[in-house]
């Protein structure tokens, strides 16, 4: 079908065909201010702010965001008939919003205040009362004064179509309209502080950042998340040595435009239980101590070779080569990741990976789910696998029951049903176009990996032009630590059996420590948890905002990130701290700047050094004598507190007792 | 139009409805209203199921009948849609009583024509029976309300209780067709004016007269016909 051609603002310009009008002015660089309209969601146009002229059609402006473009429109967006459009549409919209900008959190960062500068009149004619809306509550998350909402529907689009839980909704009419949650209950999703960025105005704002700062005031910096292993790209805002919040950057291959609350807000984290000073173990108790102290006593332990290091779920792929080198040149291979003790192959990383690519999964058309808890692990994906049903797929899940956001049908929860699929669904995958297998860490513990790949290879799931075997890890340091080799074939129980004399854990927090009594734990992290506690030598490292790193997300994909903001007190940049243990060891790593150990690093994996994704070649055979059994269990217990961050953070362990156990209890309450 | 918030959802709410189901005879209705939407388009049925609810719940209260949450909740589970979007629409109309009323609701149209014809007077005459807008007599009797253009114009002033209209009403009027109510009776709907049927004009046609009684060509008498 040949492309329209429009004349806009007396420049002929060819769009493509099923645009709208608005996207054909924006093709045309012409700004169309707008409310309601948003990329992502379904047109409204209930905002009326799009107004433009067209030609032909009634002699009156039309709403651009809802009018496909058709040949030989002419479109203008600068006549007086637009110009006054956009004035009265601005004056009704402002009648009844209040006048706060002063004490409002969006001020700053208003479409509302920037488009009233931009298209509204001088001032206001209107004298009357204005309507007042009684405040919702929307959780711990969304702070709201409805006094100030538009009626874009924007939020209400949101929860219905991408968050696919049907909440949030518009009571009352006309006038009386108010968006509210059902009977003021708690938006309980993953998602649901996305309506915060979504709202024009300053009706839904940020509860835990309610009067912090301006948005001038901030420092922004470009950064990676580790919540989860999506390795969602966001922006770290931050004032002085504080990071105050996290906003989601748009990159359509990884997290479009959201990020899920726990990225956004665990960020309160940063600055509680941290680790700000050297400590070590005397008598059985964690006391102050000096750099020097602490070096002399690692030294002391005389490990020589028999040394293992254990790498967190946040670190970046440079703290883990400088580990690797340090252990390297002690004489010691003892490298793990995994800290809860799963011990998948990892000879062919094309095994292990999301090969279909998040964007990609949107296309299949028969789903596989084995052992993942998709809405905790990777909040985004299920967002992806939301659209891919939308679209006409049909998902097949085992594992222990959650709630889906689409319809989909669990088979039960032994992993032993791979080798036993119901006739209709093996039926349904082996017809389906773009088949796709999911395995998630659950699979994975139950040794679901070979034969998932034995009935990819039955299915023919990588077929041309679709790669359909993916693996889903919940850890974002994952893929980037089984590229550097930190695996080894039994997991983390062969570092046990090792019994090394010091154990080096970087920021290890999931892991069982009593499994190396004989060894002098030294942790270099964060957070006071679990890993602090359970260590020897505590030495204070830094947080994922306080350190330029490399990040590789679960489908293969290098991202880096920059550092926002300095560690507090005398804690140091990881990498730093493992060369001056190795000065203290005295042995050479072959790095003295962070320049020089990124260098290294891309020497030894040469796919680290380019952003984008990773190709790990192609699937292996599956070994058809492995057999998935048991039962299968999702790691995740409580979305909210995956983490040392997000355990730390004040906001998540409210979300956790709120959203999570809050529910339990009114549940049995009834 | 006021705000109308639904009735809290209390324990006590929650202990009185949280049983509701449709009787026998509504459920077979039920049944007949979501099979008249295609296959799939189950959702559309949510207005009369709405409707169907609230008649239940006056039919067991005495009363015109409201909508509790717990049986938005019913109508959601029967439709299979999610509560919010059930509770938008009880909420968008105003016919769906969104809290208790008595076991007459007497809705007082108040817009132009019918204010030129003295709603003012009728809603006098509801104040003077001891009616407030918004409230319900306390022997639960009347529940009184003003509301915009019920498309009655042409036999203004006119109230509307319950499923009737009663229209050309004058107070003394209205207080014989609540009167008439209060004692059980069914007093005559529509037109309350003694020799007017429906709206036709008081006191015989003023235009096509010579029609009343036969049919009648008019084209022989059209003056001035330009064509």
């Amino acid at each position: 079908m040949d492309m329209p051609k429009v004349t806009i603002d007396g420049t002929e310009i060819e769009v493509p065909d099923g645009a709208t009008v608005l996207q054909a002015c924006e093709l045309a660089g012409k700004e169309i201010p707008r409310f309601c309209y948003h990329e992502r969601l379904s047109i409204a146009g209930n905002c009326r702010m799009c107004l433009v002229e067209v030609k032909p059609g009634p002699p009156k402006p039309q709403a651009s965001c809802a009018l496909p473009a058709a040949n030989g429109q002419e479109i203008r967006t600068d006549s007086a008939m637009v110009k006054a459009a956009r004035e009265g549409v601005m004056e009704f919209l402002l009648i009844n919003h209040p006048l706060d900008c002063p004490i409002c959190d969006q001020g700053g960062e208003c479409d509302l205040q920037d488009q009233a500068m931009a298209y509204g009149r001088g001032g206001s004619r209107y004298h009357e009362n204005k309507r007042a809306v009684t405040d919702k509550y929307m959780g711990p998350l969304i702070k709201t004064i409805m006094n100030r909402c538009i009626h874009c529907t924007r939020c209400v689009r949101f929860s219905e179509e991408v968050a696919g839980v049907d909440e949030i909704g518009a009571l009352y009419r006309g006038e009386d309209m108010q968006i509210t949650t059902y009977l003021e209950r708690a938006a309980r999703h993953e998602l649901s502080a996305n309506v915060i960025d979504l709202c024009p105005v300053g009706a839904l704002t940020s509860r835990p950042y309610a009067y912090e700062a301006r948005p001038w005031e901030l420092r922004k910096t470009l950064s990676i998340d580790v919540s989860d292993a999506i390795g969602s790209n966001i922006r770290v805002d931050s004032r002085g040595r504080e990071v105050l919040r996290v906003l989601p950057r748009i990159n359509d291959d990884v997290n479009e435009e959201w990020i899920s609350d726990k990225a956004r807000y665990q960020v309160d984290g940063l600055t509680r239980r941290r680790l700000d000073r050297v400590w070590m173990r005397r008598d059985g108790q964690l006391q102050p101590a000096g750099w020097d102290e602490a070096f002399a006593a690692i030294a002391a332990a005389d490990a020589g070779s028999s040394i293992a290091a254990v790498a967190g779920d946040l670190v970046d792929c440079e703290t883990m080569l400088a580990a690797k080198r340090l252990l390297a040149a002690l004489g010691s291979t003892l490298l793990e990741s995994r800290q809860t003790g799963l011990a998948y192959p990892v000879g062919n990383l094309a095994a292990v990976n999301f090969n279909s690519t998040l964007a990609g999964i949107e296309e299949a058309d028969a789903v596989l789910i084995v052992g993942s808890h998709v809405r905790w692990e990777a909040p985004l994906l299920n967002v992806r696998l939301r659209k891919a049903v939308q679209r006409g797929a049909r998902v097949f899940l085992i594992g222990p029951q959650w709630e889906t956001t689409y319809p989909a049908e669990f088979l039960g929860e032994e992993a032993g049903l791979l080798h036993a699929l119901p006739g209709h669904v093996a039926q349904a995958m082996q017809d389906a176009a773009r088949p796709a297998i999911i395995v998630g860490p659950g699979g994975l513990a139950a040794g679901a990996l070979h034969p998932a790949l034995a009935l990819g290879e039955a299915w023919t799931v990588t077929r041309e032009g679709w790669s359909g075997f993916n693996v889903v890890h919940a850890a974002a340091a994952r893929m980037g630590a089984l590229m550097l080799g930190f695996a080894q074939p039994g997991g983390i129980a062969d570092l046990a059996n090792a019994s090394p004399k010091v154990l080096i854990s970087l920021g290890a927090d999931e892991m069982d420590y009593g499994r190396f009594g004989g060894a002098l734990k030294v942790y270099i992290g964060h957070h006071g948890d679990k890993g602090a506690a359970a260590a020897d030598i505590v030495l204070p490292g830094s947080a994922y905002t306080e350190k330029d790193g490399t990040y590789v997300n679960l489908e293969g994909r290098v991202q880096v990130a920059d550092r926002a903001v300095f560690a507090p007190g005398d804690a140091r940049e990881d990498w730093t701290i493992l060369r001056a243990l190795a000065d203290a060891l005295g042995v050479e790593v072959g790095f003295d700047s962070f320049d020089a150990l990124r260098a290294a690093m891309i020497a030894e994996v040469p796919a680290l050094g380019t952003e984008g994704l990773a190709d790990y070649g192609p699937l292996p055979p599956a070994d058809g004598s492995v057999r998935a059994e048991g039962r299968i269990a999702y790691p995740v217990r409580d979305f909210y507190l995956t983490n040392p961050i997000a355990r730390a953070s004040v906001v998540m362990q409210r979300c956790s007792a709120e959203l999570v156990h809050g529910e339990d209890l009114a549940e049995a309450a009834e | 139009m006021a705000a109308r918030n639904p009735a809290p959802d209390t324990p006590e709410l929650r202990a009185r409805w949280g049983s509701f189901a449709w009787t026998e005879s509504n459920a077979a209705k039920a049944r007949e209203i979501v099979a008249r939407y295609p296959e799939g388009r189950q959702r559309s049925a949510v207005m009369p199921l709405l409707d169907l609810a609230q008649r239940q719940v006056g039919a067991e209260t005495q009363t015109q009948g409201w909508l509790p949450i717990p049986v938005i909740e019913f109508v959601a589970r029967e439709l299979a849609m999610p509560v919010i979007r059930v509770l938008e629409v009880a909420s968008f109309y105003t016919m769906y009583n969104l809290a208790p009323v008595g076991r007459f609701h007497v809705q007082v149209c108040g817009t132009t024509p019918c204010m030129l014809r003295g709603s003012d007077d009728i809603l006098a005459a509801c104040y003077r029976r001891g009616m407030r807008k918004g409230h319900t007599t306390p022997d639960g009797m009347w529940t009184l309300t003003e509301v915009e253009c019920m498309g009655n114009c042409a036999s203004a002033p006119m109230v509307q209780i319950n499923d009737g209209n009663y229209e050309d009403l004058t107070p003394e009027r209205l207080d014989a067709v609540l009167d008439a109510l209060a004692r059980g009776e069914s007093p005559k709907e529509g037109t309350q004016q003694p020799g007017r049927h429906t709206v036709e004009p008081l006191g015989g046609p003023t235009t096509l007269t010579a029609m009343v009684h036969a049919n009648h060509d008019y084209r022989g008498e059209w003056r001035g016909d330009s064509r």
